[in-house]
């Protein structure tokens, strides 16, 4: 049994910058379109393509792929995009939240943001990526999500076209998993659902 | 009791303390952006945890008042989304005209900057003389900068280009007086607005409205206040009154989304019905 692919998880983060809408297109694609656990997504992006990020995944996914909307419910199956210019947080009902709070570390969406909340959120029912990148957002975040339990994957740097942001993860913190491009869907796919008590649906 | 829940309830109890010491009331803040700013704040205040914070900031007020301006997001632009205004002006205004006078609504006005963005818009529209707009947030503070009409130099060539986009028929700078490195605006515009403190979380409805605009100002409640002041907006407006809000805003999931209609999906423009 795969070390890590056993814990059961509430929902997948992921975050990335430069070089990672190339992983994106590769990962999801790779998972079953039956894949039942809610992956929410904040990638750096200049504001002008910011929003077509949705289209572009779209054309290459099967999966559910919507913008993360103020107060919606994650749920299953689909694949949730940070708006552009937003921040976005996930409460502790498993919803989301949106703000417009001043960027942080130049950054809005930011990756620290969403993966901090659902850290506090989710706690070890909760698995994060972080994918190839030119800054170090995302790296503190991620330290937060593996110190509460949560299980926490970087992109190998050697495979990412801007090594910076899974680099810096790995600075603060050695101990999450490195993995590569083509293992991503596999380990994905691997992990079981955590069918959390809190969740419901929109009204 | 892990950590996480501590320090949640922790939150509570702080935000509980200044509802009854100052009658602010931020218990149904959305928690996660509130956590960050509270975060942010801790750091401002050299305070090492929140329990620091919670007893400085109730013995002292001033101290709760530098605080305010973390607890609410003080930042916009002049006509910040210029579709937003540019629909405004093609859509809403058409119907303005018809009433002979005015009562806009700026709730969550900050600085006062989308303030001045509709004097400016209902000024080439021939509507601000008979037009009166209140412009209201909790923060006293704001409210006092809002007032004196004065930003920085700087922020005016990203405001002009807005306004540009936003359908602005003249130059930005017909409407301000510039300084070394600040600019003001027109007594002409600052006399059509009303500043002043209104909680959309505690104070009630206080005039009949043709047009209420409160952007981004929703995102930060949780779902029961969301209802609340989306009550209250509703309240405020006239038969076939507008409501505009924050492009991530929506009624869709509101209990109130029935007394509206669409009038322009993408900017967030209902009409009341």
């Amino acid at each position: 049994m795969r070390e890590g692919s056993t814990k059961a998880v509430s929902a997948i983060v992921i975050g990335g910058s430069a070089g990672a809408l190339d992983v994106l297109v590769k990962v999801l694609p790779a998972l079953p379109p039956s894949f039942p656990i809610p992956m929410a997504v904040v990638l750096h992006l200049p504001p002008t393509n910011a929003n077509r990020l949705i289209e572009v995944l779209r054309a290459h996914c099967s999966l559910e792929l919507k913008e993360a909307e103020d107060k919606e419910h994650l749920a299953g199956g689909k694949v949730y995009v940070a708006p552009p210019d937003y921040h976005l947080f996930i409460e502790r009902e498993g919803s989301f939240s949106l703000s417009v709070d001043p960027p942080l570390r130049f950054s809005r969406p930011s990756i620290d943001v969403l993966f901090e909340s659902a850290a506090e959120a989710y706690g070890s029912h909760l698995a994060a990526l972080l994918l190839s990148g030119a800054n170090d957002d995302g790296a503190r975040g991620l330290a937060t999500i593996r110190s509460l339990g949560g299980t926490t994957l970087v992109q190998a740097p050697e495979s990412a076209a801007l090594p910076t942001m899974p680099e810096a993860a790995l600075k603060i913190d050695p101990a999450h998993r490195r993995i590569g491009v083509e293992d991503i869907a596999a380990f994905l796919a691997g992990l079981e659902t955590f069918a959390s008590m809190r969740r419901q649906e929109n009204p | 009791m892990s950590e996480v829940e501590e320090s949640d309830k922790a939150l509570s109890a702080f935000l509980e303390a200044i509802y009854h010491r100052y009658h602010y009331d931020f218990r149904a803040y959305a928690r996660a952006s509130m956590k960050r700013r509270i975060t942010a704040a801790l750091a401002h205040f050299a305070c090492a945890d929140l329990a620091t914070l919670h007893a400085r900031v109730l013995d002292e007020p001033g101290a709760f008042a530098e605080l305010l301006g973390f607890l609410t997001v003080q930042v916009s632009d002049l006509f910040r989304d210029p579709s937003y205004f540019l629909a405004l002006r093609e859509k809403v205004v058409p119907y303005l005209r018809t009433y002979p006078s005015l009562r806009i609504w700026v709730a969550g006005c900050a600085k006062g900057e989308e303030a001045y963005s509709l004097a400016i818009l209902l000024s080439e529209e021939g509507l601000l003389e008979r037009s009166l707009i209140y412009a209201t947030d909790i923060h006293a503070q704001s409210l006092r900068q809002a007032e004196e009409g004065v930003y920085a130099l700087e922020r005016f060539a990203r405001f002009s280009e807005n306004y540009r986009l936003s359908g602005g028929r003249h130059s930005l700078s017909d409407y301000y007086a510039a300084g070394y490195n600040s600019a003001v605006f027109d007594r002409r515009l600052r006399n059509a607005i009303l500043f002043s403190d209104h909680s959309l979380a505690t104070d009630s409805a206080f005039a009949e409205m043709q047009l209420i605009s409160c952007r981004n100002v929703l995102i930060y409640f949780d779902r029961v206040l969301q209802e609340r002041a989306l009550g209250l907006l509703r309240d405020s407006l006239c038969r076939r009154g507008f409501l505009g809000l924050g492009l991530k805003e929506t009624l869709r999931f509101s209990s109130h989304a029935s007394a509206f209609e669409e009038l322009v999906a993408d900017e967030r423009i209902y009409q009341r019905r």
